[in-house]
Order: C-alpha cells, then sequence, then structure tokens
C-alpha cells in the first residue's frame, strides 16, 4: 500500500503537465482558429518561410 | 514558388465554391493603428476566403508586397491581420492587391476589433479542461475504492482514497463551476430560477454531504459525480458558445460595412481619404468607377450609368447627370462623379437599413429556444421532486436527516440535466458542420430551430431567384463577328449589359480610341472603322421593340445588330419551388423590380403568388401580415433593401453573392449559384430538430427510470456515474447519427 503514496502525486502531476501545457495553448491563441489550422498543416509553405526569413 | 504560382493564377477562392468578387477598393488609411512598438497595424474583414487556397493565397501574395512585416488570416472569422512599418507602404496597397486576387476587404473599426476577442470561449474551454482533469483523476481513485467494497481495501486507505478526491474535486469544482454558479445567482437575484439553479445546488450539496461522508468515514461520496457532471455540462455550454460567437460575428461584420471611408474633396482641390463617419453635409465627395456612395448627396459635377441594384433591387443601371440625387450604397459603374453629401453617414440609406435590421434582429432575439422552453417545465419539477424525497425520508421513512439528505441530493444529481444540456448544441453543432460542408454557413443555433418551424417561404427576384447576371438571349441571332467587334468595345466598361458581352466573348483585344458615353454606350476603332455600342437612337438604329435590356452594335458600312438581354434563372430554382410546395409551404416572390421581368421570373420559375415593384418597408409590411395570420415565414433575399425583410422574417437565408448588410442580416449564407442550396438547409433544419426532440424524449425517458431510484435511495455513486455519462454518450450520438448518409444525404 506503501506504493499508492508516491504512485497517486505521480498519477496526479503527470495530469497536472498536460493540463498545464492544455493552458499555455489556449492562452497563446492555438483555439482561435480551429479551422484556418485544420488547412494551414496542407499548405506548402516551406519555401516562402525560406524567403522571409 | 511553383506550387503557389499555380494557386494565385485565378482570382478568388481557389475552391471555386464563390465566383471572384469584382469590387471597388477602399482606402482603409484611417483605420490604421500605430501599436506601441511603432507598428502599423490594420485589421481587414475579407469576404469570399473559404479554404486552405486562400490562406496561401491571400498571405502569400501579401507577403510579396515590400514592406509588410506579417499578414495572417483567421479562416473562422475571416479576420485578416496585417502588420508593417508605418511609411513603408501605402495601405490602399493592400486593398487593392486583394482585390487583384480576387477578394473583398472592409476595414474593421479598430474600436469594434479591439472588443471582439473571444474572452468567454477561452474561459469556457479553461474551465473544461480542468472539470476533464478532475473527474478522470477522481474517477481513477472512484473505481479503486468501488472495487475494494468487497472487502479487499480498508476503511483508512478508504478514507485516504476520499481525502484525494477531495483535494482535487473541491478546487476543480470551485473553478470549473462558475459560470453555472454565475448565471444561477444572477437569476436568483433577478427573482426567477434557470437551468443552472438545480446544476449549482446538486454540485455545492453533493461536494457537501462528500466532505461530510469523508470526516465521519462513510462508505459512499460523490466526488467523482460532481465534477463529472460539470465536465459533460461544460462541453454543451462550450458547443453552444461556439455557435452564438459566429451570430456575434456576423454582427461584427455589419459593424465593418459601415466602416468605410469616402474620398473628399478638400478646399485646395486635393483628394483625401476618410472615415465615412466623419463626413458631414455639404463635403465634396468623389466617385470613382467601382466606387459606391458613401452617404446620400446630390451630383455637382459629371454624369454617370450606376448600379442601384442593391438599394431597390432593379436589374437595369440608372443614369445620373448634375443635380441627381444619390443614395448611399450605390454602385458608380461608368465615370467620375463629384457629388456633394447631403446627410451624414448614420442618416443616410445604409444606416436606416442598419436600424431596421437591428429592430428586426431584437423581435428575434425573443424567440425563446427548445432547450429553455424545456428547462422551464424542468426545473420546478426537480426542485420538488428532491424536496418531496427529503421530506418522505425523514418524516415517512423515519430514516434521519443524514439518510434524507443523501438521498435528496442523489435525486439532484441523477436528474442533473447532463443529457438535457447537451440535446440540443451536440444536434445543432453536426448540423451546421453538416451545411457548412455543403456550402451553407449557419449563424446560429436557434437559427436551425425556426427554419424547422416555417410554412411559408418569400423569395426576392433579382440575385436571389436570378443570378443577378445578365446574359445575351439572342445569341444564334448575332454573327460571330458582331459579337467579337462588341466585345472589343465591351471590355472596356463595367456596364452590366457590356459584362454580358465579355462573358459570352472572353478574354480578347480592345479596340482603339475608346470613349464611354454615360447613359450611351461606349464607341471605338475597331480595324479603322468606327463603331459603337450602346443604344438603339446613339447607335442610329430603329429599336421597334424598344424593349429596356438591349443594345445595339455598329460599325462603319455595316447594318446595326441587335442584342437582347436577360436576367437569368439560378440553376434548380424550379426544382426547390417545387419540392418546397410538395413539403406544404407556401412559396411567395416579393420583388423591387418592374412588373415585367418579374412577372417573367415568376412564371419561370412556377411561383404562383409574386407581387412587384416592393419598397424595403412594403416587404417588411407583406411580412408582418403574414405572421398576424399565423404563418411562419422564410425569406430568402440578396439586395441592401431586402435587409430589413430578412432580419424581421422568423428566419431567413441569402446567397454568398449579397451585400455585405444582407448577409450580416440572414441567419443562413449559401454559396454557389445552385438554389437547392435552400432545400438542404430547410431539410437538415428539419432533421435537426427531429433529432433534438428525440433527445429530449430520451432524456424524459432516462428521467423516469431513474428518478424513482434515487427516490428510494438504491443510487450509489456507482450508479450515478454510470447513468450521467450513459445518457451523456446516448444524446451524442444520436446528434452525430445527423452527420451520416444515413441521416439522409450524402457527406
Amino acid at each position: 500500500m506503501t506504493a499508492l503514496l508516491f504512485l497517486i502525486p505521480i498519477a496526479l502531476g503527470l495530469g497536472a503537465l498536460g493540463l498545464a501545457a492544455f493552458f499555455w495553448s489556449v492562452r497563446s491563441g492555438q483555439y482561435e482558429d480551429l479551422d484556418g489550422a485544420a488547412e494551414r498543416i496542407l499548405l506548402d509553405d516551406d519555401e516562402e518561410e525560406a524567403e522571409t526569413r | 514558388m511553383s506550387a503557389s504560382d499555380t494557386i494565385t493564377s485565378a482570382p478568388g477562392c481557389p475552391s471555386h465554391l464563390e465566383p471572384a468578387i469584382d469590387a471597388s477598393v477602399v482606402d482603409p488609411a484611417p483605420f490604421v493603428r500605430i501599436d506601441g512598438k511603432g507598428v502599423a497595424r490594420l485589421d481587414l474583414s475579407v469576404h469570399g476566403a473559404h479554404c486552405g487556397g486562400c490562406i496561401a493565397k491571400i498571405e502569400g501574395g501579401l507577403k510579396k508586397l515590400a514592406g509588410i512585416e506579417s499578414a495572417r488570416l483567421n479562416l473562422s472569422t475571416g479576420k485578416l491581420a496585417i502588420a508593417w512599418a508605418p511609411g513603408a507602404i501605402a495601405p490602399v496597397a493592400i486593398t487593392q492587391k486583394l482585390s487583384d486576387l480576387g477578394y473583398r476587404a472592409a476595414p474593421f473599426d479598430p474600436e469594434a476589433a479591439k472588443t471582439e476577442e473571444d474572452k468567454e470561449g477561452r474561459f469556457l474551454l479553461v474551465c473544461l479542461a480542468v472539470a476533464g482533469f478532475a473527474s478522470a483523476n477522481i474517477m481513477l481513485l472512484s473505481v479503486a475504492i468501488w472495487a475494494g467494497h468487497d472487502g479487499e481495501m480498508g476503511p483508512a486507505a478508504r478514507a485516504m482514497m476520499h481525502w484525494v478526491s477531495a483535494l482535487i474535486a473541491l478546487p476543480a469544482a470551485a473553478f470549473a463551476g462558475r459560470p453555472f454558479y454565475r448565471s444561477a445567482w444572477n437569476a436568483l437575484k433577478g427573482g426567477h430560477a434557470n437551468m443552472d439553479v438545480p446544476i449549482s445546488l446538486a454540485v455545492i450539496l453533493a461536494l457537501g454531504v462528500s466532505i461530510f461522508e469523508t470526516l465521519n468515514h462513510g462508505r459512499d461520496a460523490y466526488f467523482d459525480a460532481a465534477v463529472m457532471l460539470l465536465f459533460f455540462l461544460l462541453i454543451g455550454r462550450y458547443l453552444d458558445h461556439r455557435l452564438r460567437a459566429r451570430a456575434r460575428s456576423a454582427a461584427q461584420e455589419l459593424l465593418s460595412l459601415r466602416a468605410t471611408t469616402a474620398n473628399r474633396l478638400t478646399a485646395d482641390n486635393h483628394v483625401e481619404a476618410v472615415s465615412a463617419s466623419l463626413v458631414e453635409p455639404g463635403d465634396r465627395i468623389v466617385l470613382s468607377p467601382g466606387d459606391r456612395a458613401p452617404v446620400n448627396g446630390v451630383i455637382e459635377d459629371g454624369a454617370s450609368d450606376v448600379d442601384v441594384s442593391l438599394v431597390t433591387g432593379e436589374s437595369a443601371p440608372a443614369n445620373l447627370k448634375s443635380g441627381d440625387t444619390i443614395y448611399a450604397g450605390v454602385l458608380n459603374i461608368s465615370s467620375r462623379l463629384l457629388m456633394q453629401a447631403s446627410a451624414r453617414a448614420e442618416d443616410s440609406l445604409v444606416a436606416d437599413l442598419t436600424r431596421l435590421i437591428e429592430a428586426g434582429e431584437q423581435g428575434k432575439s425573443k424567440y425563446i429556444r427548445l432547450a429553455d422552453r424545456a428547462a422551464a417545465l424542468y426545473v420546478p419539477l426537480v426542485h420538488s421532486l428532491a424536496l418531496a424525497t427529503f421530506l418522505g425520508w425523514f418524516f415517512i421513512g423515519d430514516a434521519g436527516a443524514r439518510v434524507a439528505v443523501l438521498n435528496a441530493v442523489a435525486v439532484l444529481i441523477i436528474t442533473c440535466p447532463c443529457a438535457l444540456g447537451l440535446a440540443a448544441p451536440a444536434v445543432q453543432i453536426v448540423a451546421t458542420g453538416r451545411l457548412f460542408k455543403q456550402g451553407v454557413l449557419v449563424k446560429s443555433g436557434d437559427a436551425l430551430e425556426r427554419l424547422a418551424e416555417v410554412d411559408g417561404i418569400v423569395f426576392d427576384k433579382t440575385g436571389t431567384l436570378t443570378l443577378g447576371r445578365l446574359r445575351i438571349a439572342n445569341r444564334e441571332q448575332i454573327d460571330v463577328q458582331s459579337l467579337a467587334g462588341a466585345a472589343m468595345l465591351a471590355r472596356a466598361s463595367r456596364h452590366p449589359l457590356a459584362r454580358a458581352i465579355v462573358a459570352e466573348a472572353g478574354a480578347g483585344p480592345l479596340a482603339e480610341a475608346i470613349n464611354e458615353v454615360a447613359g450611351c454606350g461606349v464607341e471605338g476603332v475597331i480595324d479603322g472603322a468606327r463603331a459603337r455600342f450602346g443604344r438603339a437612337d446613339w447607335v442610329g438604329a430603329e429599336d421597334a421593340a424598344g424593349a429596356s435590356s438591349a443594345a445595339w452594335f455598329a460599325r462603319e458600312g455595316a447594318p446595326p445588330v441587335r442584342f437582347v438581354f436577360e436576367d437569368q434563372l439560378r440553376p434548380g430554382a424550379k426544382e426547390t419551388v417545387r419540392a418546397l410546395d410538395a413539403t406544404g409551404l407556401s412559396v411567395e416572390m416579393l420583388s423591387g423590380d418592374r412588373e415585367g421581368p418579374a412577372r417573367r421570373i415568376a412564371a419561370a420559375a412556377e411561383i404562383d403568388i409574386w407581387r412587384a415593384e416592393m419598397t424595403p418597408a412594403e416587404k417588411i409590411g407583406r411580412l408582418q401580415l403574414l405572421a398576424k395570420e399565423g404563418v411562419k415565414v422564410a425569406m430568402v433575399g440578396d439586395g441592401l433593401n431586402d435587409a430589413p425583410a430578412l432580419a424581421a422574417a422568423h428566419a431567413s437565408l441569402s446567397p454568398g453573392t449579397a451585400a455585405d448588410a444582407s448577409q450580416a442580416a440572414a441567419d443562413f449564407v449559401f454559396q454557389g449559384e445552385d438554389l437547392r442550396s435552400v432545400l438542404t438547409a430547410h431539410d437538415v433544419s428539419k432533421k435537426a430538430r427531429r433529432r433534438v426532440l428525440e433527445n429530449f424524449a430520451f432524456a424524459a425517458l432516462y428521467n423516469a427510470c431513474a428518478v424513482p431510484l434515487a427516490v428510494f435511495g438504491f443510487v450509489t455513486p456507482l450508479v450515478a456515474a454510470l447513468a450521467m455519462s450513459g445518457s451523456s454518450i446516448v444524446v451524442t450520438l444520436n446528434a452525430l447519427r445527423l452527420s451520416r448518409p444515413g441521416g439522409g444525404g450524402a457527406r
């Protein structure tokens, strides 16, 4: 049973890590344009990126 | 470069969902703002962008302009954010570039843009994540507790599990439940109860009872149920919010329509671009061909053909000369005009129409949605049941306060409207997704409910039943040479008749020495011979028929050739009218055009009831009369003159080619030329309504089974968890049936 003492905190910690990552993604505006994000992955923008950088 | 070049070759959306827009270019200079870092920023509302190709085309095209630092298009809202170093590029070059690419852009009012950020949506999403995290982790602990009930887990271990659950559940419920507590508190302050009151009560009581049980080393705690309740309800809340956000962004577009610019002539004959809202009566405004009049006024100098179709619905252009009155929203076609403003922008016609639209939309907001109607029945019932359970156990069952409270809370938890909260939004989000794939944009969830209820449908004529584009009607009477000759003149003009010639003849050379005479036509020199294309008396022909939509082409030394034009019916118009008729809807046509063309189109579309020469107010009057007779009417229209009627109707649809105000006022906007989209929208709305009602029926059935169990004390935390998630999943699956071909129609 003593295993629970560190297993539960580890499980919760991992969950909290995922939650924190989700918070970050919402704050940085990744949920503002779901339709656009679905299309952007199909764009061949490598060459243009190289040009502008 | 190669891939993007092939995309950028043709103007407009590469998916061909919508024809390329041939629009006037607005100078957005008054709407540019400089941010704290010294970067010039501009927000444009872009119309006509629908797919990934549009993103590549618009962003790629703008980044090629010298000086542009960043350009990002939000495909969901149609908002384009551009940044550049001040002075590096003239703002008008940006809108010019967008127009060249085939998109129409109107500046966003910076004030409106600031408030547009979707704070509520982010808040709900974060609450949803917290509730999801908490319910998943508490469920892990709860499953262990339930599995250990047969003696494998000692009371000390169970107490520890309960305490860990409490540590997760209490802060999570305090955080993620705020949308419900807030709304319930506001409702209670107002002296009435909404759906959020039993939700808040159930969560708070469940947590309170669980803490009490944990302190007394009790067997059962409801931490998982309380948080899972919030999780499921937040899913419904978030879906509902996304639908509402779409309706709000439509209202934003209406604001951006107001934020147009005007080319004002200063005292020293210098042209400056100003926001239309700054134009004062007496200001002199230059209207180049392709410009829309920003305010009402009087023509001071020049003569030109103007397109009044957005204002009156009449398809034939009017000829205006010095001294004539010009209304806001009228499009100048052929030559430069100088007008004197006679009213401010907010007192002009567009503003009048906007006010009518707002009045209509307020009427619509009074519509009570199905879910709210269900809640009004549900809330008092649930509360009296819970109270009856408490009193029953306490006095009749003589069970003591602890058991009585536990069972009353079980009733509140088990009846908590998870399924009810998901029933409508889940169906509506699936239905709007399916319609979107078929080219129909739905502005709000309750629009689907309203369209499903209509028993009459009213069509506008120009641009709605018809394509609003003229076409040569007597092609077989015209020889190839005359068509080619007429096209060489017509390519220089923006007049609708000239456009129809070019559409028929395609791209090609221009005549020399071209001169457009407003109200008459175009003249020029072809192979050394003078040629004219235009009105009969100006060309030198005798028009026996005297039809209004005819033009003549004459070349020196050859007899004049007559071109007859007609507006063409949208594909699928007849089938749509027939199918709507077959479903028992009364179909009617209201047109602002003259009687002749209206009669012809009504006959072609097989509509028996029609009226011509109707003003916007008369159209609303007709709708109100129908409403008084108890007929719920859907309006389909496209012109600026239809916008108030669209807003006043029970439900409304407009084509993607419609005026901005009409698209903003309509509940549904359909892309493409085929009118059968109207049929699809009506069909899916009716199916969605059926699914919502099925879901309500299921939720009622579920309660009928679960409530007796709760009242008599058979509901353990395990039963509550299974019942809640089970009913929510069934409701969601039923909603998803709508997106499948089995739900009717292909994806």
